[in-house]
């Protein structure tokens, strides 16, 4: 058992920039202990005003967990039905053109809900980025299996984990809509390390600057973790993001500028990336 | 392709090209929908039409995006409308109910196979206790000007308004002017988002959820569904609309709404030239339902009846008005077309007038003349 200390930072925790994002009127929220998603919205917000977009943010929010930060979000927001968000967000960028416009969905949301709404606006190229929390299960009702749980992820009704005969397979949907013609920048990132963290957030920034030159859909993907809803300690989270919803909802951009990369490529590439952080690490350490 | 969209135009054009123009007319800048008989050319002449005056008309994928679109749409501060017939209407009934809790001026246009959707329209189909005003024109002519005042009544009210027409709604033709029509002001849109609140400490949050953002006072659940009841006992008081037709002597008095009022108001006229004391009530808004008129016109009448083309829904409504003043008798029935889209044998003056009679002469027992049948089966 992994005891987290939440009163004081590590001793070896440096702070390297502000505790709030400037879009957020208070940094409290009621999420649990080890969420994934404080950080994944930390990328979206921060990521808006450092492209200088904040006067000109339009939001459609999603129903889940993350749906708690309509309250805390100094941003133009809009509650959407559940799955509904990318229709909505048609409808606001349709009528507001110059905005940006982004979704704030989880898989329970995106993927099952509303897996057809997501198809057909990316299918349509809506000048929209769409951003997926993807934890694998349906975390406000108490962990349940949802299109994205892997096989053998054990939720509150798959008690012996995902069994592909019974419950069929994990729909992969940064790999489905890197397909569809309308989709212009399809990326998957992650949360469970500041490396990943890193990393996402130029996913976001490159989507928000794919919308801002109107070259159709663009998504991002960020799995996030839910120690409460995975039914283990709060300290083991990021581990078993690694290693299960990782291991097949693979990191990396899925398609740059229409041209798709495959499961192979990107696995080729975190693989070339994990040996370079090792071998600069044994180096002398990480500077950047 | 004939131009219709600038200036005032009085030529012939069927109903579903007059509720395109109309919306236009009323500043309606946005449409999605779903084709579906008899609905599909109402979405065909918002296609042809909104682009002209810099609108967006969006084919959906489904009646589900077409309302999450309309939804989006309508939360920028723009006017905005769907439709479908009732079958289309029923995949949209759990935006409905959440965009009524959002408090967003939605139009709706139901041009329906039958007047089955009658609990539909003014129940409202989905989850929840809300209501829209249901607004069920005669004619073409009505239905130009109460699509506008569709929009004028969403945007003062902040709630959505259903317009109810039907097969003949849909494709007669006559002859109407459209213009815009002056309804009076309505409060300014300053809930709307268009974004540039984001990062001032004074964003938006448009939820049907009763919530706010922190800072500002929070609502709850409880108090904003309480809200919305007395706005909808409001909106009761205050936008009932009817039309009344030789109630004060009447002995028996029939009650019908939209196109098939039409048929029996020249019914009951044909028969009080002949100097049967016949009257008729025309909802003009099924919902809030005119149940004062109704009441007034039952008080003292031997026998009042209902006409509609379906198995009979608005009869409970005037039972619940008429509260056991008179007998209530439903003299319409199910009668469609071979294809289930149109409308049957029964909508002929013809035959509701013999159908009044019958009633007036024998009173809530009489027996009526059979339902006739289609002409043909379309299999």
């Amino acid at each position: 058992m992994v005891t987290i200390d939440t009163e004081h930072p590590p001793s070896n925790a440096r702070q390297v920039g502000a505790l709030k994002p400037d879009l957020l009127i208070t940094g409290e929220h009621h999420l649990c202990p080890g969420c994934g998603e404080p950080l994944a919205l930390r990328c979206l917000l921060d990521t808006i005003t450092e492209l200088e977009l904040t006067a000109q943010t339009i939001g459609v929010m999603g129903i889940g967990c993350y749906t708690a930060f309509s309250m805390t979000l100094d941003v133009d927001l809009v509650q959407a039905l559940h799955g509904r968000a990318p229709s909505v967000a048609t409808g606001v960028k349709r009528m507001r053109p110059d905005a940006t416009v982004f979704t704030l969905q989880g898989d329970g949301d995106m993927v099952n809900e509303g897996l057809q709404e997501v198809l057909h606006t990316a299918a349509r190229g809506e000048a929209v980025t769409c951003v997926l929390l993807n934890n694998g299960v349906f975390g406000e009702t108490g962990g349940h299996m949802t299109a994205t749980t892997v096989l053998g992820q054990r939720t509150k009704n798959t008690l012996e984990g995902r069994d592909a005969a019974y419950h069929g397979y994990p729909i992969l949907i940064g790999d489905l809509l890197a397909r569809l013609e309308g989709a212009t920048y399809v990326a998957r990132g992650s949360v469970h390390n500041a490396g990943a963290v890193a990393r996402t957030k130029k996913m976001v920034r490159r989507a928000l600057e794919c919308q801002e030159r109107r070259e159709g859909f663009s998504f991002v993907e960020i799995l996030t973790m839910c120690p409460t809803g995975w039914f283990i300690p709060t300290g083991e989270g990021p581990g078993y993001l690694h290693d299960t919803l990782g291991e097949v909802h693979v990191m990396g951009e899925l398609k740059v500028d229409g041209r798709i990369r495959t499961t192979e490529e990107l696995h080729a590439e975190n693989v070339a990336r994990q040996r370079d952080v090792e071998a600069r690490l044994a180096a002398g350490g990480l500077d950047d | 392709m004939t131009t219709t969209v600038a200036g005032p135009t009085r030529r012939l054009m069927e109903g579903s090209e007059a509720i395109a123009l109309a919306s236009i007319a009323a500043g309606c800048r946005f449409f999605a929908g779903y084709p579906m008989t008899p609905f599909t050319e109402v979405l065909e002449h918002f296609a042809r039409c909104l682009p002209e005056v810099g609108g967006t008309c969006i084919n959906a994928e489904s009646e589900l995006e077409a309302v999450g679109m309309t939804w989006g749409a309508l939360a920028t501060g723009a006017r905005a409308a769907t439709g479908s017939t009732g079958q289309g209407l029923s995949l949209m009934q759990e935006s409905f109910a959440e965009i009524s809790l959002a408090e967003l001026p939605l139009v709706i246009f139901n041009l329906a196979r039958n007047q089955g959707d009658y609990f539909q329209a003014t129940r409202g189909g989905g989850h929840g206790d809300y209501r829209h005003v249901v607004l069920a024109p005669l004619d073409i002519t009505e239905t130009v000007e109460l699509t506008q005042l569709a929009f004028h009544l969403a945007d003062q009210w902040r709630n959505p308004v259903l317009v109810y027409g039907d097969y003949l709604t849909a494709h007669v033709q006559e002859s109407v002017t459209i213009e815009p029509i002056n309804f009076g002001s309505v409060p300014a849109k300053d809930w709307a988002v268009d974004g540039s609140r984001t990062g001032t400490g004074d964003a938006r949050l448009l939820s049907p959820l009763g919530i706010a953002k922190v800072g500002t006072e929070p609502v709850g659940i409880e108090a904003h569904l309480r809200r919305m009841t007395a706005k909808q006992a409001e909106i009761q008081r205050r936008e009932t609309r009817v039309e009344t037709g030789f109630v004060d002597d009447a002995e028996t008095v029939v009650v019908a709404f939209g196109s098939p009022a039409r048929f029996v108001r020249a019914a009951v006229r044909e028969l009080r030239a002949t100097g049967e004391r016949i009257g008729y009530v025309r909802p003009i808004t099924l919902w809030p339902f005119p149940s004062d008129a109704v009441a007034a016109a039952a008080d003292g009448v031997r026998t009042v009846a209902t006409f509609e083309l379906c198995a009979g829904q608005m009869i409970d409504d005037v039972r619940l008005a008429v509260l056991g003043r008179a007998p209530v008798v439903g003299i319409g029935g199910i009668s469609t077309d071979g294809s289930g889209f149109g409308v049957g044998q029964l909508l002929d003056v013809e035959r509701v007038r013999e159908r009044i009679l019958a009633v007036h002469r024998g009173g809530p027992d009489a027996e009526l003349p059979a339902l006739p049948d289609n002409e043909r089966a379309l299999w």
